[in-house]
């Protein structure tokens, strides 16, 4: 039996049918769509579908709004400093505590370097924004604010599109992270006031490397590398063909598939995070009540550590994921559980599983045969754990949950 | 994905040692819930001759927490106990085939261990330590002594390696000035001492705290911004324990904590509590601390009940929770 892969908000597969799609691209249609010949003519054409599709999986007004990038982490960057660039009398960003690190280490280094004020609104345990403190920070000296539509290590999902409104109305721009929203929630960009959204095609089944910025029409947009006139001169260098084919592929079938992420997988997500939390005591539930991705959930054992769980769990052919310190090659569980005021009883032993439709209920079922005996067999080891309180916990715990 | 030798890997999967040792006469506890990991180390020592005939372990931490416990478990065993302290982290370390730089600091917890457990056997207290030298990291309670001790058993020169053996610096990184005024004391007296070059000690400067967490990544600590007024770095608060202290409450509790705070402390804690066990028709108070032992006597409906078992584990681990250090709750009549 093949290893049980749910760690699908860390990077997924590339599909069968994304890889075929790409493939030509390297050996075949080879050309510069920039190059006034039939090798160019038919690359301009791949990109220009590829831009239509990735505008229909987020609902944008117009193609020249989807920018292709190399990802997240580029589109996150392009977004915030554009925004100043193109504000200058605006000094001031709004982001939260919970944000990817490609938001928090440039609003660190801007803060540090150019006197940007940075204004990092909190959550409470659920994962929830802190709406009063968000509305005390907008004022017309804030020149973006970017907040996730849904949190990589909670799947908790913030409400962006009321964000967005409040934003406009001090006439800030919005920018938000949809890396991990985007293909699994539906996203209609037009509908929204939303100017600037961050996708990355590896976190739907396209290749590393390959991502798009939207940004809205009309929004004044400052390119932060010099260089030819691809995507508009917004965006210059010869365009990552095989790679932009491959995302338009993939947000196509994502389209396709969207509501089996809310149906399949969500069930899927269900049974497994019940059956953990009904098998196993002394467990908490990251943002258990909030809103949250259809495809992830985050469980804390308590008293135990994670890289332990997760080393136990890859030799049972499981592979998830961590907030925990030690695993992570730092040394401070993850700051997300942190902002979250998660415990650091719970914060170390947090997992997450992220699933994806290439999921099957045999490894959920895999999960919940497997957690129980790695949890147990951990806990025994542990000085803080005390054997009388293993299963029957969960009778205690509602007391003080 | 760490780089773990097979030997670590055995150790983790099916450690040797692991568990309670019931009738164990020397006990050394460090870490703390807080800091990511603990170690208790259980020894059985032959009084006569200072044999350690039979040791285990209990640990909270990661893979090569576990296994650096195991490894030192079976190191020990058949030493008399001035053998046992000839060990050093590196013995254990090398016991496994190596472990990974950031990981080092296992290593030391487990030597750490060894040094409280046979100072618990000879009724040392070991907590000269602090006296000797202050708390220098309060984020994973790093004291000057556990510098200098690592400093020169691993022959280190960087703070990069300081915080991977020791953790210190790994957090908010405010003790920066102090870490490396100490790396550069101990490195000029090796220097002097002929133990390492002076080409290779610590030169003040050479590391900007700015790049400190770079490489990490995910954890890269967050400045308040001006409007919320929301705490983003949580440094444990003073009670929380610094590691590699002997008496379990008696010393960890908090360095500067008298048995009569520490007391209270508990009474509080059972205090928020009682209301929980009240609402079901029961309750519970406390009756006395020894050491680690909580004694506490449960009434109304919790007598005879049958999750009576279960309220004192959840007892236990509230409290475990709120204070950070192994302790048992123990039901008295």
């Amino acid at each position: 039996m093949s290893a049980s892969y749910l760690d699908n908000n860390a990077t997924t597969r590339v599909t069968p049918e994304v890889l075929e799609v790409m493939l030509p691209f390297f050996t075949e249609q080879y050309g510069n769509g920039s190059s006034m010949h039939s090798f160019g003519e038919s690359v301009s054409r791949a990109i220009r579908r590829a831009r239509g599709q990735v505008q229909a999986l987020v609902g944008a007004e117009h193609d020249h709004e989807i920018i292709f990038t190399s990802g997240g982490t580029e589109s996150d960057n392009l977004a915030i400093l554009s925004a100043l660039e193109g504000a200058p009398r605006r000094r001031e960003i709004i982001t939260s505590t919970v944000e990817h690190p490609a938001i928090l280490a440039l609003c660190a280094f801007l803060e540090k370097s150019k006197g940007i004020l940075v204004h990092r609104i909190g959550v409470d345990k659920n994962g929830l924004l802190d709406l009063e403190a968000y509305r005390a920070a907008l004022s017309d000296r804030v020149a973006i604010v970017s907040l996730m539509w849904a949190n990589n290590e909670t799947g908790a999902i913030f409400p962006v599109e009321a964000l967005a409104e409040e934003a406009k109305a001090v006439g800030a721009l919005f920018h938000t992270d949809a890396v991990q929203a985007v293909g699994k929630i539906p996203v209609d960009l037009k509908s929204t006031a939303i100017d600037m959204l961050s996708l990355s095609g590896h976190k739907f089944h396209a290749p590393k490397g390959i991502g798009a910025l939207y940004v809205r029409r009309g929004v004044r947009f400052k390119p932060q590398f010099k260089g030819g006139q691809q995507e508009r001169g917004r965006r210059p260098g010869t365009e990552n063909t095989p790679g932009i084919v491959g995302l338009g592929a993939a947000a196509d079938l994502a389209l396709r598939h969207l509501p089996e992420e809310q149906s399949r997988v969500r069930a899927m997500r269900d049974r497994l995070e019940k059956g953990v939390l009904q098998r196993v005591g002394s467990t908490i539930l990251m943002a258990g009540t909030s809103e949250r991705l259809p495809n992830t959930t985050t469980i804390a054992f308590e008293f135990i550590e994670g890289e332990a769980i997760l080393l136990h769990l890859s030799r049972a052919g499981i592979a998830a994921s961590s907030g925990s310190a030690c695993s992570s090659g730092s040394l401070e569980p993850s700051h997300v559980l942190r902002a979250m005021d998660i415990p650091f009883t719970a914060a170390h032993g947090a997992i997450r599983f992220s699933l994806s439709r290439e999921n099957s209920d045999a490894d959920v079922d895999r999960v919940l045969e497997t957690v129980p005996g790695v949890i147990a067999k951990l806990r025994g080891l542990s000085p803080f754990w005390s054997e009388s309180g293993a299963p029957q916990a969960e009778a205690f715990k509602p007391v003080y949950a | 994905m760490w780089d773990y030798t097979d030997k670590v890997k055995e150790y983790f999967f099916n450690p040797k040692n692991a568990g309670v040792l019931a009738d164990a006469n020397a006990v050394g506890e460090v870490g703390a819930i807080a800091c990511g990991d603990a170690l208790k180390l259980m020894l059985k020592v032959d009084p006569a001759t200072e044999i350690i005939s039979e040791a285990r372990f209990q640990t909270f931490g990661c893979g090569s927490a576990i296994a650096s416990s195991s490894a030192l478990t079976e190191l020990v065993i058949g030493r008399t106990l001035d053998d046992a302290l000839e060990l050093t982290n590196q013995d254990i370390a090398d016991f496994l085939g190596g472990l990974p730089p950031e990981k080092m600091h296992c290593s030391v917890m487990g030597y750490e261990a060894l040094q409280a457990a046979v100072a618990n056997f000879r009724g040392v207290a070991i907590d000269d330590d602090h006296e000797e030298g202050a708390l220098i990291c309060k984020c994973f309670g790093v004291d000057e002594g556990m510098l200098e001790r690592a400093i020169r058993n691993n022959n280190l020169t960087t703070i990069e390696a300081v915080t991977s053996y020791t953790k210190a610096g790994g957090g908010c990184l405010t003790c920066f000035d102090r870490l490396e005024e100490t790396l550069v004391k101990v490195n000029a007296a090796m220097v002097s001492e002929g133990v390492i070059s002076v080409a290779r000690a610590y030169q003040p400067g050479a590391f900007d705290p700015r790049d400190a967490r770079n490489k990490s990544g995910k954890s890269k600590p967050v400045q308040l911004g001006a409007a919320p007024a929301r705490s983003e770095i949580r440094v444990p608060p003073a009670t929380h324990p610094a590691p590699h202290v002997v008496s379990p409450l008696a010393e960890a509790s908090a360095p500067r904590m008298t048995n009569l705070q520490r007391m209270r402390f508990i009474e509080s804690a059972i205090e928020e509590l009682r209301p929980f066990l009240q609402k079901d028709g029961g309750d519970c108070e406390l009756v006395d601390v020894e050491g680690d032992k909580v004694l506490v006597k449960l009434t109304g409906a919790c007598v005879g009940c049958q999750m009576a078992a279960v309220t004192i584990s959840g007892v236990q681990q509230k409290l475990v929770e709120k204070i950070g250090l192994p302790l048992r709750v123990i039901p008295v009549k």
